[in-house]
């Protein structure tokens, strides 16, 4: 589905991602951990599209196609799905009609009819449900005065309604308590269908409690430095990262 | 609504002006230029009787000691008037008793433009007076209006069959002395819409004027008169497109409002003259005096705005709010995109007791757009409880663009209570970049972003219009993010 190879990236100048390799097969759930600053949101606003992020080297195949010529939209179209570490407001306007644009703009692209009103409404109606998101959240405006674990919860709500193929979660777990965790990860799981795909993005092992992993990268200073197991997320929440970046910094010397 | 939603963002596909196209329909004009005879021939061709010819004289000869005003904040290359032609109508056949009286390419124009003047095909609830050039061409549903003693015709015709409602009301809101192009207006204009409502009569269905500039060269003047009489209520739409040229052309229409006691009037524009190309070549100057008085106790007026078209906007909707308890207020969205300019605001004056308005402007930039609120709230020493709440929020869409705000108040009333809030944002990249992840394209995100902002004012809008503004809002706005 995804094929990551020897990706590097830079942020105004400055090299973030230094040479990632990685394959995401139909059906898996891959976690990427990683210190602050390792590199990991830069590699999800690559794969989203983000024109902040210069490309310098390496490709990026999915589905056989170079993701890097698609447009941040047309990638969306084709079922490439971020949730937001930080999810944007826009004032104004109500989520129905942002995801009615949305829901309809992804149909379009396959070929299908828009959605009816009242098909739509029932539509999200079961989603709100299947992810237990608020119903008054959705008459609201799109992120607009929701608490930061409303708006993590309305990111897998929208996932929920586009129903992506590789939906790239970047720290979702972040801020959210116990509960909101769990809503959080059930939605995941409710999603998780035989044949598409999970980024975890995470800092801790927590969500990794309830989303099981089926592979676990260490991403340190933008490159994997580790892969491994699900196994492995335990081994770091005992241990840190200390030892991943020590390691590290060993091999180097060696 | 809903379905109406995924019908404008279908619908556009294109940012370009749709309504550019030019009617070959064979035209009554006179020779360019203005003179003390050119009102005379006007009046003349109108058949009007003399005081209306002494109105326009005395208002010709006023306006050529007067200037044009140079306080706005807008940049207006000279303008020749003796190369504009004052007065073109399309020939009629007769006299229009039917729909088939009507040239057919005229006909065509009005349909191209969603305006069918079959009453059948209409829109249901909306009567429509389509004003081509100078002359109004078609009124609908006149009879059905008639029998609840509604009047709703042409300027002309309300001359000629209600004179004493005319002389007793035009010029009375905005005296033929007012400005510059008031005074123009009153000794040229050519037709409008009158319209008046009797006592204690809810008019059941939305009025509308339609204008269409469709000759090269000719200036647009029309006035309009409403009259809202005691325990009244009308709800007056207002639309206008023109060709696509190179040249400028002039618009200087007036709107009077007259609202008795206990009478409510709103007054609704979507204001889509041709805003001139990507270069700033061409478009429509829209030098437009639009007023109100609200006369008598607790009477209101209101008046919301879609400002989208013209390469000039020079307008400012007012309320005079003389009545105790009465209500003034003034929705807005203004958007200048590539070279367009507006200064536009309202004014409204407080001499009644416990009057109230409500100002909310929402100026949207983008290109090399500027754009203006300028605003006047104005308390007398009489108006005691006076209210006032002013929201004026710009919208800056890329980095050549400007937005300006003028708000003036003058308060000569202790009791009065005046509140001004204002904001300036940006469309974030970061807020683009959200739609675009969830595949909607860039220039819809914008559609969305400015119809969310705006969405207060819109929501104002009778629901046609509404719609319609939406669609604007965003062809207006394609491709200015790049």
């Amino acid at each position: 589905m995804l094929i990551i190879n020897n990706l590097k990236a830079s942020i105004g100048g400055k090299n973030i991602l230094k040479g990632i390799s990685l394959e995401v097969k139909p059906g898996e759930i891959h976690a990427i951990m990683g210190p602050n600053g390792s590199g990991k949101s830069t590699l999800a606003a690559v794969l989203a599209g983000r024109e902040l992020v210069e490309v310098t080297e390496g490709t990026v195949t999915y589905f056989g196609k170079n993701l890097l010529e698609m447009t941040a939209e047309d990638r969306a179209k084709e079922g490439i799905f971020l949730g937001f570490q930080y999810p944007i407001e826009i004032p104004g306007v109500s989520m129905v009609n942002f995801m009615k644009t949305a829901v309809n703009e992804n149909r379009k692209h396959k070929g299908l009819d828009p959605l009816s009103a009242s098909d739509f409404l029932k539509m999200m109606r079961e989603k709100k449900e299947l992810v237990e998101i608020d119903s008054k959240l959705a008459n609201r405006s799109v992120n607009e005065g929701f608490s930061g674990g409303e708006k993590k919860k309305n990111e897998i709500f929208q996932m929920a309604m586009l129903e992506p193929k590789l939906a790239i979660l970047d720290e979702t777990d972040s801020g959210l308590d116990i509960d909101a965790l769990r809503i959080v990860a059930n939605g995941v799981n409710k999603l998780k269908l035989p044949d598409n795909s999970f980024i975890v993005i995470t800092h801790y092992q927590r969500l990794l409690d309830y989303i099981i992993p089926d592979v676990v990268h260490v991403l340190y200073d933008g490159r994997i430095v580790k892969t491994a197991g699900k196994e492995l997320a335990l081994e770091l929440e005992e241990k840190g990262y200390d030892w991943i970046k020590k390691e590290v910094e060993n091999n180097i010397i060696a | 609504m809903e379905k109406d939603q995924d019908k404008i963002l279908s619908d556009v596909t294109s940012g370009e002006y749709k309504y550019g196209f030019y009617s070959d329909i064979e035209m009554d004009r006179i020779p360019k230029g203005l003179s003390e005879d050119v009102v005379r021939i006007i009046s003349g061709k109108k058949n009007e009787p003399e005081w209306l010819l002494d109105f326009r004289l005395k208002a010709y000869r006023h306006w050529l000691i007067m200037k044009m005003p140079t306080w706005p904040n807008l940049k207006i290359p000279p303008i020749n008037y003796q190369e504009i032609i004052f007065y073109a109508a399309p020939k009629l056949r007769k006299n229009l008793n039917s729909i088939d009286d009507i040239d057919p390419e005229l006909k065509k124009t009005f349909d191209k433009l969603g305006i069918p003047l079959d009453e059948q095909k209409h829109l249901a609830g909306v009567a429509v007076d389509a004003v081509i050039d100078s002359v109004s061409v078609k009124t609908t549903f006149k009879e059905t209006l008639a029998e609840m003693g509604i009047i709703f015709c042409s300027f002309s015709d309300a001359v000629k069959e209600y004179p004493d409602l005319v002389k007793r009301y035009m010029g009375s809101v905005v005296p033929y002395t007012d400005n510059f192009f008031a005074t123009l207006n009153s000794a040229v204009f050519s037709d409008g819409s009158f319209c008046y409502i009797p006592k204690g009569v809810r008019c059941p269905m939305e009025l509308s004027t339609y204008f269409r500039i469709n000759s090269a060269n000719t200036g647009q003047f029309e006035r309009t008169l409403l009259i809202a009489d005691e325990e009244s209520y009308v709800s007056y739409l207002e639309g206008c497109t023109a060709p696509s040229r190179d040249e400028n052309q002039l618009h200087a229409a007036i709107v009077e409002i007259v609202a008795e006691k206990n009478a409510e009037v709103k007054y609704s524009t979507v204001q889509n003259w041709y805003p001139g190309n990507k270069e700033g070549k061409g478009g429509v100057f829209n030098f437009v005096t639009k007023r109100g008085i609200c006369k008598g106790e607790n009477s209101k007026i209101s008046w919301t705005q879609i400002e989208t078209g013209s390469a000039i906007t020079w307008k400012y909707p007012s309320c005079i709010l003389r009545g105790d308890n009465s209500t003034g207020e003034f929705y807005s969205v203004a958007v200048t995109n590539n070279y367009q300019q507006a200064d536009t605001g309202t004014k409204m004056i407080h001499i009644g007791k416990n009057t109230k308005s409500t100002i909310v402007s929402k100026g949207i930039s983008a290109g090399k757009g500027q754009n203006s609120y300028r605003g006047l709230v104005k308390v007398l020493k009489n108006a005691t409880n006076a209210r006032n709440f002013s929201q004026c929020d710009s919208l800056l869409l890329g980095d050549k663009c400007g937005a300006h705000t003028f708000p003036y108040i003058e308060v000569d009333n202790q009791t009065a209570i005046v509140e001004h809030e204002a904001t300036t944002s940006k469309i974030g990249e970061d807020q683009i970049f959200y739609c675009n992840q969830r595949g909607i394209s860039t220039d819809d995100a914008i559609g969305l972003i400015v119809n969310g902002y705006a969405r207060e004012v819109i929501n104002k809008l009778p629901m046609e219009f509404a719609v319609e503004a939406q669609k604007l809002l965003q062809i207006s706005l394609e491709g200015s993010v790049g």
